[in-house]
């Protein structure tokens, strides 16, 4: 009877595109792409105002240039003759080694700590709740800073060292504390000594082999082999016999006093030392209450099952809480990771040539090249911290729990 | 039947015997040790090696804190006094002690001004952190921005009045023409301020003319101190709550344009260090600011450090937001609220609520990071002890003192906000957790 039509179409009207919540959205995103064109052409404007007023333009031909200034860490080759371009590369990788170096400390700090303040020792627990506390209400500039002036102001000069009743000896015959730095052995590689860096790296894979093996026919027939000394002798036999038998082609470089400083080993200095030890500390205390955290989000019960079964306190921890705690524990630590990497742009406050310290001090102060540069040193950061993330997702992806 | 018993028995107890106190090994301070301190082999070893490390700490810390100088023009007056013996050098701290806190410029007259500035600071906020305060206090918290900044940069006064009308302008207009739409109140009001302010740079000079009420006007470059570290940290924050929240609220909105423009800016101040924010204000927004323009460095870093919380604030308040059970939202669009109102009114109130804790967090971590501006030469904490104290003939070379006590000040301050974060979180937990 009553037929259905469709009602009458409406004609748009202006006001709809407030009014209505089907145009609203349409208004709105584009009053916000016009403010946002309108901003980005308000600054690009005044910049290249800006520009033509102080005679400059935006080129990057100065990273070809020779940088002329000296940088007291290279990894790789580097003088006062190189490109800015080379001077920027040795920054980057500074700033890569300080990471890497600072990170790994960092976890094993911060693992221990936050082990530790779950402990059962009143003492430990106090101890390691001060440490925690006390760096992370702290900015971890002062540490360093503090680090660093100890490095420079407490430790002797290398002439403490000379003498026959020097105020200062060298540990071990082999490390020497100065306040220009640390000074190690360093390795000096003879031919031969590939093989022997070659038969050890096959141990590490075979120390792995073996210990899957021992899984593998602990699960299939429930015989244990014993994995402690087996592991520990594929480990290190074969390359302590190949290192002898090819006339031990790696030999240490000690270093030694001569004139007013130590020849020889390797020197690491005392910003490097200052960066690294601040950041680990400082890092590590954060991580150890991200492992904390984690080790108590495992539920009770999990410890309680595992203690019925008779493991003893350590192979709960091991086998069980652990293995859990990782799950929640790794994305905040990996976070952890970026703000170290982060924080090691405060290289510039010691001296320590990282790639703020070259290409976002010297180069940039030099050559007056700020915008480039500054845009060079965020991008580098951002690459950085982009690729942690995306390594971070994928984690996260892998790990979720898989449920039903 | 007693009675028989009392033949056959020859002792009955009347009383009950009060029960014998357990063995003394099972009792107080030993329990208590064996328990806590010495439960293993590999604990009494621990113990040891904690005992040991506490020992060797107070060892050399002890006698130099007690043998401290507090009293010497220098560090050589130090050594005179201290006469070979190990000790501190505190007298650092108290001839430099006005350095320390306000910078190296700032008239030595003034100082009253920030350390008031300080206390209204503390009482303005105290009823926003403590929610049982009277709540009248809150006009106060209203007012604090307008008193503080007259405080501690001085001028006119009636930059500040005119500057608080302005505000109040706006928010008549807003109640106005809220009841039409909340978009067009919130514009409206802001229209309104602006043109306030427009017309008050007019009324200001002759007014200040008339009535002449002023401090000693104090530029920003003269900042220094703790005080700037304070002045960075509070201004940062509270300026990048309302910014982070609209961040927030941006990246989970349905507008495309509009999410992308809040990640893309979130994600790349996320993932650069703040070193390099403060070289961009050092440097370079110079060249991005019509030529001429030269507003100063602390108005530069500001922005900068503002910009840099908001990207954090706003990812913790899009965790609280995404925490937020769907039902909310539902229950909040079920009701007819549109979408300033199920913001306002459901969704940000609880969302806030739950990131409590990482907005906190965030504070903490910001106020530290202002330390990083000593980088970029300007003199706060940091900046004072590494420039002006330890390059003074005087002083140079008294490096423990100093950065302890900036380490203990920063203790002080970020230990109390954190312990005050876990304090609101129990106040705030409302029994739902397990």
């Amino acid at each position: 009877m009553t037929t259905y039509s469709d009602p009458p179409s409406e004609s748009f009207r202006l006001s709809m595109l407030v009014n209505d919540t089907r145009y609203r959205s349409f208004t709105f995103q584009f009053i916000a792409l016009i403010l946002l064109a309108g901003a980005i052409g308000f600054l690009g404007i005044n910049l290249m105002r800006n520009l033509a007023l102080l005679g400059q333009d935006i080129s990057f031909d100065f990273l070809g240039e020779p940088s002329g200034y000296d940088i007291n860490q290279r990894p790789i080759e580097y003088d006062s003759q190189s490109t800015h371009m080379r001077a920027t590369i040795v920054g980057v990788l500074n700033t890569l080694i300080v990471a890497f170096l600072g990170c790994i400390t960092a976890t094993i700090l911060g693992v221990v700590a936050g082990v530790l303040r779950l402990s059962n020792n009143w003492i430990i627990r106090k101890l390691m709740m001060i440490y925690v506390e006390a760096f992370r209400n702290v900015p971890v500039l002062i540490w360093i800073l503090i680090i660093f002036f100890v490095m420079t102001a407490a430790l002797p000069p290398p002439s403490a060292f000379r003498g026959d009743d020097p105020d200062s000896s060298m540990l071990l015959g082999a490390f020497a504390f100065t306040n220009r730095g640390i000074y190690i052995p360093r390795p000096i590689w003879e031919p031969g000594s590939g093989i022997v860096v070659g038969v050890f790296i096959a141990s590490v894979i075979g120390v792995f082999a073996y210990r899957r093996y021992t899984t593998k026919l602990l699960y299939d027939t429930g015989k244990l082999l014993p994995r402690g000394w087996p592991s520990l002798a594929i480990l290190f036999l074969p390359t302590l016999l190949v290192f002898f038998i090819l006339g031990q082609p790696i030999s240490l470089d000690l270093p030694a006093l001569k004139g007013f400083n130590f020849q020889g080993g390797t020197q690491i200095r005392g910003s490097l030392i200052a960066l690294w030890f601040a950041l680990a500390i400082y890092t590590g205390a954060f991580i150890a209450e991200n492992v904390r955290a984690g080790i108590q989000a495992v539920s009770h019960g999990q410890t309680e099952a595992a203690a019925s079964l008779g493991l003893r306190p350590g192979r709960i921890m091991n086998l069980v809480v652990l293995p859990q705690a990782l799950r929640i524990v790794i994305p905040p630590v990996i976070s952890q990771y970026l703000n170290l990497t982060k924080n090691s742009s405060l290289a510039i406050a010691v001296g320590y040539m990282d790639l703020t310290g070259t290409l976002g001090g010297i180069t940039l102060n030099q050559t007056g090249r700020a915008i480039e540069s500054v845009l060079l040193l965020m991008l580098f950061y951002l690459l950085i911290s982009l690729s942690i993330s995306a390594v971070m997702n994928v984690y996260n992806s892998r790990m979720q729990l898989k449920e039903r | 039947m007693s009675d028989t018993h009392a033949q056959s028995v020859g002792f009955v107890q009347q009383t009950q015997i009060p029960p014998s106190p357990p063995p003394a090994a099972e009792t107080g301070a030993f329990k208590w040790m064996r328990e806590n301190l010495f439960s293993s082999v590999f604990n009494a070893i621990l113990t040891l090696l904690g005992l040991l490390a506490v020992y060797a700490l107070a060892r050399f810390s002890l006698p130099w804190i007690l043998n401290g100088v507090w009293n010497a023009e220098s560090l050589s007056g130090c050594r005179e006094v201290l006469d070979g013996n190990g000790g501190a050098c505190f007298a650092v701290l108290t001839e430099r002690w006005n350095q320390l806190l306000f910078g190296f410029k700032y008239p030595s007259d003034a100082y009253w001004r920030p350390t008031l500035a300080l206390v209204l600071l503390l009482v303005s906020a105290a009823p926003v952190l403590f929610s049982k305060l009277p709540r009248k206090m809150l006009i106060l918290t209203g007012l604090y921005p307008f008193i503080g900044f007259w405080l501690i940069w001085g001028g006119s006064i009636w930059v500040p009045v005119f500057a608080l009308l302005g505000v109040v302008a706006g928010y008549y207009a807003f109640k106005k023409l809220e009841k039409q739409s909340f978009a067009m109140g919130f514009f409206g009001g802001i229209v309104a301020a602006v043109v306030f302010w427009w017309l008050s740079g007019f009324v200001e000079p002759l007014l200040s003319r008339i009535i002449p009420i002023a401090l000693e006007a104090v530029p920003s470059r003269d900042m220094g101190g703790f005080m700037l570290n304070l002045i960075l940290g509070t201004v940062c924050i509270s300026l990048s709550l309302p910014i982070g929240i609209l961040l927030a609220l941006g990246r989970r909105s349905d507008l495309l344009i509009v999410k992308w423009i809040c990640v893309v800016f979130i994600e790349f101040i996320r993932g650069v260090p703040l070193i390099t924010l403060l070289f961009m204000a050092n440097v370079v927004l110079a060249y991005f600011l019509p030529p001429g323009t030269n507003f100063d460095l602390i108005l530069r870093v500001i922005i900068m450090i503002t910009m840099f919380a908001s990207a954090y604030i706003a990812e913790v308040i899009r965790g609280g937001l995404a925490a937020l059970p769907k039902g909310q939202y539902e229950a909040a669009d079920s009701l007819g609220l549109d979408y300033a109102q199920a913001m306002r009114l459901i969704i940000l109130p609880q969302a806030l609520k739950i990131s409590i804790p990482g907005i906190v967090n965030v504070a903490v971590g910001l106020f530290k990071d202002t330390t990083l501006v000593s980088v970029i030469s300007m003199f706060d904490l940091v900046g004072m002890i590494r420039g002006p104290i330890l390059a003074s003939t005087d002083w140079n070379g008294v490096y423990w003192e100093l950065f302890l006590f900036a380490a203990l000040l920063f203790f002080v301050t970020c230990y109390g906000i954190s312990q005050y974060s876990q304090w609101l979180e129990r106040q705030l937990d409302t029994g739902h957790k397990r």
